[in-house]
């Protein structure tokens, strides 16, 4: 086994430019799904549990990004948070976030591209949530947000778990909307798929695609494996001993 | 109506009939006792703050909970009403202490090492402490259910068929926990149940219900 490892490593030679590309996907994807998270839980907590006018039309939008085209997607933030659109303007502005060509917009459009996913799993496990539980907890004294805190929320941590590997599986995957919105700049917005989306449209470059292809593999197995192992502690917490 | 403890009044459509019910009590177990169906387990919630009569008023000690009329509502966090509900209803993520210890930390009291470790004999849930309630028997899990009610420091504890889950042999392990929590716990108690041998042990006073209506309140001898 270990040979086999060693036998691969002179192929997996990663250069400057690569150790880059995966740098900044990883910390595109980490940023996007724990900034999405919040909004996540109170959208996920929303569609499980509020009703109110419109909210199916909440609903739609909140999924849209899952059955748009991608490139829809990053066209559509282009022309909401680029440096002249309305909302991006604004933000520049007034509190000096500038999303277009920067990997700050890349983290946005993995976290749009990703949110519906996330949004799915928590709104499955807040729904499969034993209310009567929260029926208790107010008669011993939690307000509703005590309730949320110390009841629902920690219940719902299993969905939590799965809703964020999907995300960050989803952005570690994102490519159309990213490259739409962002473009494709080495060491600012070009992402494991876009390098290796680069390396193959040069002759001979796709040698050199299929390291880039490895630590993609290696890095969603990972996250994979690891939500996996969280969500099954998860699990034992709620109904072992 | 003052010196009672509790006094019910209330309404609701509860789906093909109307529960039409007003009883009080001075104190000690008032059994609700009717068949299933008949209501109770609404009543129950109602008392609790969990579901909204209608019409009518709930008091407790003097204090209005529910008044239709005066548009008064007081939400079951702030009822200090402890309920043991028939499924016991343990926080699954929590271990039996932290459980037993959830009513006191919504509540904001401080921690009260004697009024616990009192409860903890009473019941004889010592050893299930450090649990978690996955893996508890039925009998200790409701054990631990009147715990949880009791360490909440109710104004008035409600038990909702807190045996109606459990087999002969499980009741037989409870109630004589439940004597002696009416005997020695001096907290006003409703107790509702279906089975007369029940009612019988715990009531002092019974409150028989039918078809969503009063039928007959007075002494267990009401049970035959």
């Amino acid at each position: 086994m270990l040979r086999r490892v060693r036998g691969m490593s002179p192929m997996l030679n990663l250069t400057p430019e690569d150790w880059t590309a995966v740098e900044l996907s990883l910390r595109i994807s980490v940023v996007a799904t724990f900034v999405a998270l919040p909004f996540g839980i109170a959208v996920a907590y929303m569609l499980a549990r509020a009703e109110f006018w419109g909210k199916s039309l909440i609903d739609a939008i909140v999924h849209l990004p899952l059955v748009l085209p991608p490139v829809v997607t990053g066209y559509l933030l282009l022309i909401t948070f680029g440096r002249r659109a309305p909302v991006g303007a604004f933000l520049a502005d007034h509190f000096g976030i500038v999303f277009s060509f920067r990997w700050t917009g890349a983290a946005l459009a993995c976290g749009v591209m990703a949110f519906p996913l996330m949004v799915r799993a928590i709104r499955l496990s807040i729904e499969a949530i034993d209310r009567r539980l929260e029926d208790a907890a107010a008669t011993l004294g939690a307000n509703g947000f005590w309730c949320f805190l110390t009841i629902t929320l920690p219940l719902t941590l299993p969905g939590i778990i799965a809703g964020m590997m999907l995300a960050f599986a989803r952005a570690l995957g994102e490519f159309g909307a990213t490259i739409t919105f962002v473009s494709n700049i080495p060491g600012e917005t070009q992402t494991i798929s876009a390098a290796i989306y680069t390396l193959t449209q040069v002759p001979g470059g796709d040698a050199a695609a299929l390291n880039l292809v490895i630590v993609a593999v290696v890095i969603s197995a990972a996250a994979l494996v690891a939500s996996e192992w969280f969500a099954r502690r998860a699990a034992r917490r709620l109904h072992g001993e | 109506m003052e010196s009672n403890v509790l006094a019910v009044a209330v309404e609701k459509k509860l789906g093909e009939f109307v529960l039409d019910v007003s009883f009080s009590s001075a104190g000690g177990v008032t059994a609700l006792f009717g068949a299933s169906g008949t209501g109770k387990t609404s009543l129950i919630n109602m008392i609790a703050g969990l579901m909204k009569p209608e019409r009518g008023r709930i008091e407790l000690d003097g204090e209005t909970l529910f008044d239709s009329a005066r548009r008064i509502d007081v939400p079951a966090a702030k009822r200090h009403i402890g309920v043991v509900f028939q499924e016991g209803r343990l926080f699954p993520h929590l271990s039996v202490k932290h459980n037993l210890d959830y009513g006191r930390w919504m509540s904001g009291y401080p921690a009260d090492a004697a009024a616990f470790a009192h409860v903890v004999e009473l019941l004889d849930i010592g050893p299930l402490l450090g649990r978690r309630p996955g893996k508890l028997s039925g009998g200790e899990r409701q054990r631990i259910a009147i715990g949880r009610a009791l360490l909440m420091r109710p104004r008035l504890l409600l038990l909702d068929e807190p045996l109606a889950s459990l087999d002969t042999a499980r009741k037989q392990e409870i109630l004589p926990y439940l004597e002696r929590l009416r005997d020695d716990a001096h907290v006003p108690m409703i107790y509702v149940s279906h089975d007369a041998r029940e009612v019988k042990r715990i009531g002092n006073r019974v409150v028989r219900l039918d078809d969503g209506r009063v039928a007959a309140v007075g002494g267990v001898e009401l049970l035959g």
